[in-house]
């Protein structure tokens, strides 16, 4: 609450008594109990809670397989499994693999890039409507929350990139120098993955629609994100007077994820300019204005 | 009666110098009819004719039951957000706690006791008022970081740290939580295989393994053997001893007139009286 405390006093039980208070208060340097730090001691706060942030995500992760038979196994089943119901689906019921070269990585790569975008998004837009009880019992930066459900998702990236690299070598793909680039990508997309869970964790703590609408919000992103399909070989039939799609296509982060990372692992050629551009433009726009966005309702989480 | 006049009391006299308003201080927590005097200190926690209004969702009234059609028709009428209520929690509540005090604070269910708790520990905004504070008041309300399904070991280390321990802090601590709980070797099995009154106790040890300035205690204490309750009520003693405040909710009245130098009684978001623990809970149980 940001009125100056005299004029709440006033307006309330006329006045002296309460203004004493505050003046009581202001005499023993007492202070509010609600206010928003400022942005760099934000940071700092935040940074003191990273042993939290990472006891948090892994306590997520093996809670959440802990009543299950097989256990952990499952962070390794899950991908796994994925894997091939879409290659069950896409690469031998719909038969699309004509045109691209080893449609099985090809299509794998781009399921597990996505899946990583999209999980850990989901998973902040519900970071704190779905921890409201902490946020009302402890005291602690709360982009800690959606933080914490970005580190869980990267731990699960971590087991679907050991799977991915097997079936690219089951494939028949060698491992090549630009393998090194692969963790430079997968930081600039853990780093759009945090801006973005930021952005959406303040929307889904205030509009708790957004819960219900993500899921489809995120099926279209998919469709359009080239997991299935090859965003060039598409673009490439489309008339000039339509040229302006491809634009579109290439701003759009998670394509530019799955792109950078199919050159690197699979087709051994340098990735194209406007890859690293979408992805290194949206890695910082998305952080920067994420975290700002989250930062400025620290106060108001929890509230409902 | 020693009601919420405390706090006029107070004002009446305005502070014409730095010495005078000192020495009204001293006197000034002690209402003239009160028998035992409460501990003197500076204060620790003021809390200003604080309202709280908070919003819950999902509370359907008779005339709107949740079903899609009924939401539709809201949302064609313009009705605002569907089944949302504001609650009108605490209604201008004011006192001024010291350092030393054990306040407890007593009143029927929905009388606002958890809600003023909350606000005081910063959690809530005050919809008017205000709450000042010297330091992080800190509400013993760690279980809502802990998950069931993991052993009592790795909830120890995560409470630990939600509540903003380090590392070195946690390891230091970890022997003295298992051996104030008292589970033992339940400490390596899942919490959801404890009994409530073995989580309470480990709840409160690993609450309690930090130190606090101001610790706010909700219900903590109702479950747990006789034992234990010793136990956490000493703990109590020496955080007060320590110069700290603490304030207690609990429906146990023996607890609160035990562990309590003022009790603070919340009727409907107001403070119905505050004063000496023996005087307003013999008036709370004839009410």
């Amino acid at each position: 609450m940001s009125q100056p405390e005299s004029a709440v006093a006033d307006a309330q039980a006329g006045g002296p008594a309460t203004d004493s208070l505050a003046e009581l208060a202001r005499r023993h340097g007492l202070r509010r109990a609600i206010a928003r730090p400022s942005l760099p001691s934000y940071v700092r706060q935040l940074w003191a809670r990273r042993h939290f942030v990472l006891k948090y995500a892994t306590s997520r992760n093996v809670s959440k397989y802990s009543d299950s038979a097989l256990g952990q196994l499952w962070q390794l089943l899950t991908p796994l499994l994925n894997a091939g119901v879409y290659f069950l689906m896409f690469g031998v019921i719909l038969d699309q693999q004509k045109d691209i070269p080893n449609y099985t990585a090809f299509l794998i790569t781009g399921v597990f890039i996505f899946t990583f975008t999209q999980r850990t998004v989901t998973g902040g837009a519900k970071s704190i409507s779905g921890n409201l009880s902490m946020i009302r019992a402890l005291h602690f930066p709360r982009a800690a929350l959606p933080l914490a459900y970005a580190v869980q998702e990267l731990q699960q990236l971590a087991w679907s990139m050991g799977v991915l690299t097997i079936i690219i070598l089951l494939t028949g793909e060698p491992i090549t120098t630009r393998w090194l680039l692969v963790p430079v990508v997968l930081l600039l997309q853990l780093i759009f993955n945090v801006g973005a869970s930021l952005f959406m964790a303040r929307i889904g703590a205030f509009a708790r629609d957004m819960n219900q609408l993500l899921p489809f919000i995120m099926r279209t992103w998919l469709y359009a994100s080239g997991v299935f399909f090859s965003i060039p070989a598409r673009v490439d039939q489309l008339p000039e007077s339509l040229s302006f799609i491809r634009y579109v296509l290439e701003l759009n982060p998670a394509a530019a994820f799955i792109e950078l990372m199919r050159d690197l692992l699979i087709y051994q050629h340098t990735p194209p300019q406007w890859a690293w551009a979408t992805a290194i433009f949206w890695a910082v726009f998305a952080l920067i204005v994420g975290f700002w966005y989250f930062w400025r309702a620290e106060e108001r989480y929890g509230r409902g | 009666m020693a009601e919420a006049e405390v706090v006029a009391q107070g004002a009446a006299q305005p502070a014409k110098a730095p010495q005078a308003s000192e020495a009204m201080e001293r006197v000034w927590p002690v209402p003239a009819e009160e028998p035992k005097a409460s501990p003197v200190g500076t204060p620790t926690v003021i809390v200003d004719d604080l309202h709280i209004v908070y919003k819950v969702y999902g509370a359907a009234s008779e005339a709107e039951k949740g079903n899609a059609v009924n939401a539709l028709r809201r949302l064609v009428k313009r009705q605002g957000r569907p089944q949302m209520k504001e609650i009108h929690a605490v209604k201008g509540v004011s006192f001024v706690a010291r350092h030393g005090d054990a306040i407890g604070i007593i009143g029927r269910n929905g009388s606002g006791k958890s809600t003023l708790l909350r606000a005081i520990a910063g959690l809530l905004p005050p919809h008017k008022g205000a709450v000042f504070t010297d330091g992080q008041p800190s509400l013993l309300g760690v279980n809502a970081a802990l998950m069931k399904e993991l052993t009592g070991e790795r909830n120890i280390v995560l409470g630990c740290y939600a509540m903003g321990m380090t590392p070195t802090e946690v390891r230091a601590q970890y022997d003295e939580i298992v051996d104030f709980s008292g589970i033992g070797e339940f400490v390596q099995f899942p919490m959801s295989t404890y009994s409530s009154g073995m989580g309470a106790r480990l709840r409160f040890a690993i609450a309690s393994a930090k130190t606090h300035d101001v610790l706010l205690i909700d219900e903590a204490l109702a479950t747990g053997d006789r034992e234990f309750r010793r136990k956490s009520q000493d703990r109590i003693m020496q955080m007060r001893k320590s110069a700290g405040t603490v304030f207690l909710v609990a429906h146990n009245l023996d607890v609160i007139e035990e562990t309590c130098n003022r009790v603070i009684w919340l009727h409907k978001g107001k403070i119905k009286m505050d004063g000496d623990p023996k005087e307003v809970i013999a008036a709370y149980n004839k009410a």
